[in-house]
């Protein structure tokens, strides 16, 4: 092994880039660990209270990027209250204190404050590359500041994050003589936008590949914007008002006929129906396509896009486009790998939607699909098992009938028999997530079948403990599982606890686990941070001793972790 | 089904007595313990059961459907202009070709199209010309059209104000050019 000089080896390190692939190198023997501790350029942290900054930075003292998760996914529907954590200011603070030269930082669900990314902007010179997905806590004047003083910038891409948008000048913040933007997203903005500071901006930098503008960028600037930038290869268009025929319009036209390297678009804000016509000339050549926010365009104009849009990878899409939409979908889109269809209607009784036919048809059209998000009225099993024949290849799978403990709406059968076909027909399944009425026996599936299954997101399903201990026992790769308003107690709880030792986190909430089966937990593994997101405000009840039967009708979210207990957590989230 | 309630009377909880959680958890047992009330056989009763005694509280849920609110809000845009067409507040877009930006007004505020047609054109200081059924408007570079639910822009004056008004999904004063096609006359 150690024939080679520690730079060779170092250099077909190099060539190793998965996560997974690295640390695996690492547990070779002490040389490669040393080797591929200094070599590491790229650390993830999928749970930012598994390890602190300082260890982080023990280990690897030379990265350049760094990812950071914070709060559980649930918190994505605001089953997490404001304040619990995943404050990133340490992590930056540490790393400003280093020397290490940060040109990377990708952060998921955390609280990110304008003092943050102040010190983020001034401390690495040639800092690169911000990825903010999920966010909160920040201003444009966090923006402002990255803009003045990371000199090398290349990316700034919002996605999904709550900012205060203060109007300011943020776009005009970037140097004059700052070139080398390469992807600049700001589509989560909402107030209004400096359009002239954004036009000179975009004029000024070749490199630029991927845009996506907010709702205050209307047609006529769009259209120039484009004309400067026909070099675009992923554009997120912000409003588009209909101005059919208009003077806008027709260069809008003629300006996207030049943008030949086009190959995915988004957007659509504020979108009238007609617009998406001028786009058709690029249709051909997309391989990325969302539109799950244009919720103001009708069916038929998103079938008419579709049809053109024979290379199609990715596509995101409101279910508006109906069953009938599906299948033009399912019969055009030859190269389809990605599908998710969210809901227009949140409360249930639709009548647009999408039913169990449209999903059988993508399945039966579209050989190459591995990822599904899927919002639905209804399903079958007689669906499902179609689906899993025609689809073995799923590595996502996420199903959500939008009434929980809805059964077959045909047989009035639980579901379980059209999940176990899916998990038992995908091998490679990597993620499921599963919905309507289902008892342990879909449980006693995904743990017998489901064998790389690494997330598993539970809902309103399950009967008794069986349920939940037929995962934990079955599913030897899990590494994430949630779960909500379902019949798992203690028994299940505490019945492997060296289990989650395995496991990134597990997240209960409204199921039937108590307070006193949580405190035997964290007793027990004292490896583990078991918190319980109090939000009844009755600390007192606990002093006074009341336990044991209590049901904890709030939050169970417990994690593995090297650096025990966190310090930064709220009055309301105990830990156990 | 009685005998569930009961008992979770009896067990202590985090919950204040008394609150909204104490009815969500009676539902909510009345759910998950489907499955004591018997075996296999009676599963299709007791979903039945289940059913009529969980009514499902679509809104009420947390968190529920798994939705961001960045989606949520913009359904609930849309539904609200579609709701609106039930007389309560008609709020529709108002674009003008040439204008910096567009102005919204509530159409269940005016009782016909001359009283919406001044209002126009205050608003955007414009004339919009005498209308005429087979010609359309003339004496002006302006026209006003709608666009309908199908989709299609319209001339504003032509339907029975009651049907514009449910049928009316945004406004345009379109200018110069391509308000000929609309029967401007000449």
């Amino acid at each position: 092994m150690n024939y080679f000089p520690d730079e060779v080896i170092e250099h077909v390190f190099d060539f190793v880039t998965s996560h997974k692939d690295r640390n695996s190198i690492s547990l070779v023997c002490k040389s490669w660990f040393k080797i591929e501790r200094y070599s590491r350029q790229n650390v993830f942290i999928g749970n930012c209270y598994s390890i602190s900054p300082e260890r982080l930075l023990r280990r690897f003292p030379c990265f350049k990027s760094l990812t950071l998760k914070g709060k559980p996914h649930f918190a994505d529907f605001n089953l997490v209250p404001h304040g619990w954590g995943g404050f990133v200011q340490p992590w930056i603070e540490a790393l400003a204190r280093s020397r290490v030269g940060l040109e990377e930082l990708r952060l998921k669900r955390m609280v990110v404050t304008d003092e943050g990314l102040e010190l983020l902007s001034r401390s690495f010179v040639n800092f690169k590359s911000l990825v903010l997905v999920s966010c909160e806590g920040f201003s444009t004047d966090g923006l402002a500041s990255i803009a003045s003083n990371c000199r090398h910038l290349r990316d700034l891409d919002l996605q999904e994050n709550e900012i205060d948008d203060h109007r300011g000048q943020w776009l005009s913040c970037f140097p004059e003589t700052y070139t080398s933007l390469v992807t600049l997203n700001f589509a989560c903005l909402e107030g209004e936008t400096n359009l002239v500071a954004l036009e000179r901006l975009v004029a000024r930098s070749p490199n630029l590949r991927s845009l996506k503008l907010n709702r205050a960028v209307p047609l006529d600037a769009l259209a120039r914007l484009m004309a400067c930038a026909p070099q675009i290869v992923d554009l997120g268009v912000g409003s588009y008002e209909d101005e059919q025929d208009s003077e806008s319009c027709l260069k809008l036209q003629a300006a996207i006929r030049k943008c030949t390297s086009l190959r995915s678009l988004s957007g659509f804000l504020e979108a009238a129906p007609h617009c998406l016509s001028a786009f058709h000339p690029v249709c051909h050549n997309l391989t990325s396509l969302n539109l799950s926010y244009a919720a103001e365009i009708h069916g038929s104009h998103l079938i008419k896009l579709i049809e053109h849009c024979k290379k199609l990878q990715r596509l995101w899409i409101l279910d508006s486009i109906g069953d009938k939409g599906l299948e033009v979908v399912a019969s055009t889109c030859k190269e389809l790998q990605e599908l998710r269809v969210f809901p227009t209607d949140l409360h249930g009784g639709g009548n647009t939607a999408v039913t169990e036919d449209g999903l059988v048809a993508i399945s039966a059209g579209c050989p190459k699909l591995h990822s599904i998000l899927y919002f639905c009225q209804q399903m079958t099993n007689a669906a499902l098992i179609t689906v899993a024949r025609n689809c073995p290849n799923f590595i996502r799978f996420r199903l959500c009938i939008l009434e929980p403990h809805k059964p077959d709406h045909v047989t009035s059968q639980p579901l379980d028999e059209g999940f176990g076909a899916i998990v038992q027909a995908c091998k490679n399944l990597k993620r499921l997530s599963v919905s309507g009425l289902l008892t342990d026996q879909v449980f006693l599936y995904i743990g017998m079948f489901a064998t790389q299954l690494e997330m598993l997101s539970i809902a309103f399903a399950g009967d008794t403990d069986k349920g939940m201990l037929y995962v934990l026992n079955g599913c030897k790769k899990m590494r994430k599982l949630e779960i909500r308003d379902s019949p798992f107690g203690d028994a299940a709880l505490l019945a492997d606890v060296n289990k989650y030792e395995t496991m990134r986190s597990l997240w209960m909430s409204s199921c039937e686990v108590t307070l006193g089966g949580c405190k035997r937990l964290a007793r027990k593994a004292p490896w583990l941070n078991v918190e319980i997101i109090n939000e009844n405000d009755n600390n007192r009840m606990e002093e006074n001793g009341y336990e044991g039967r209590q049901k904890v009708d709030n939050k169970l979210y417990l994690y593995r972790t090297v650096v025990g207990t966190r310090v930064d957590a709220p009055p309301f989230v105990w830990i156990l | 089904m009685d005998e569930f309630v009961n008992l979770k009377e009896t067990e202590l909880r985090l919950g204040l007595p008394g609150t909204d959680n104490v009815s969500e958890e009676i539902e909510r047992v009345s759910c998950n313990k489907r499955a004591l009330q018997g075996d296999t056989e009676n599963e299709t009763e007791s979903s039945m059961m289940k059913t009529e005694t969980c009514p499902p509280r679509k809104a009420q849920i947390v968190g529920w459907p798994p939705v961001r609110s960045s989606r949520k809000n913009i359904i609930q845009t849309k539904k609200n202009e579609s709701d609106s067409e039930g007389g309560r507040g008609v709020y529709v877009k108002v674009s003008m070709d040439g204008a910096p930006y567009l102005r919204k007004i509530d159409l269940s505020c005016y009782k016909g199209y001359k009283e919406l047609l001044k209002a126009l054109e205050i608003m955007f200081n414009f004339s919009v010309g005498e209308y005429f059924e087979r010609e359309g408007y003339k004496g002006s570079d302006f026209v006003p059209t709608y666009e309908d639910k199908d989709g299609d822009w319209m001339l504003i004056g032509d339907v029975p104000w009651e049907m514009f008004v449910c049928t009316c999904k945004r406004l345009r004063i379109m200018k110069g050019s391509e308000a000929k096609g609309l029967g401007c006359g000449v």
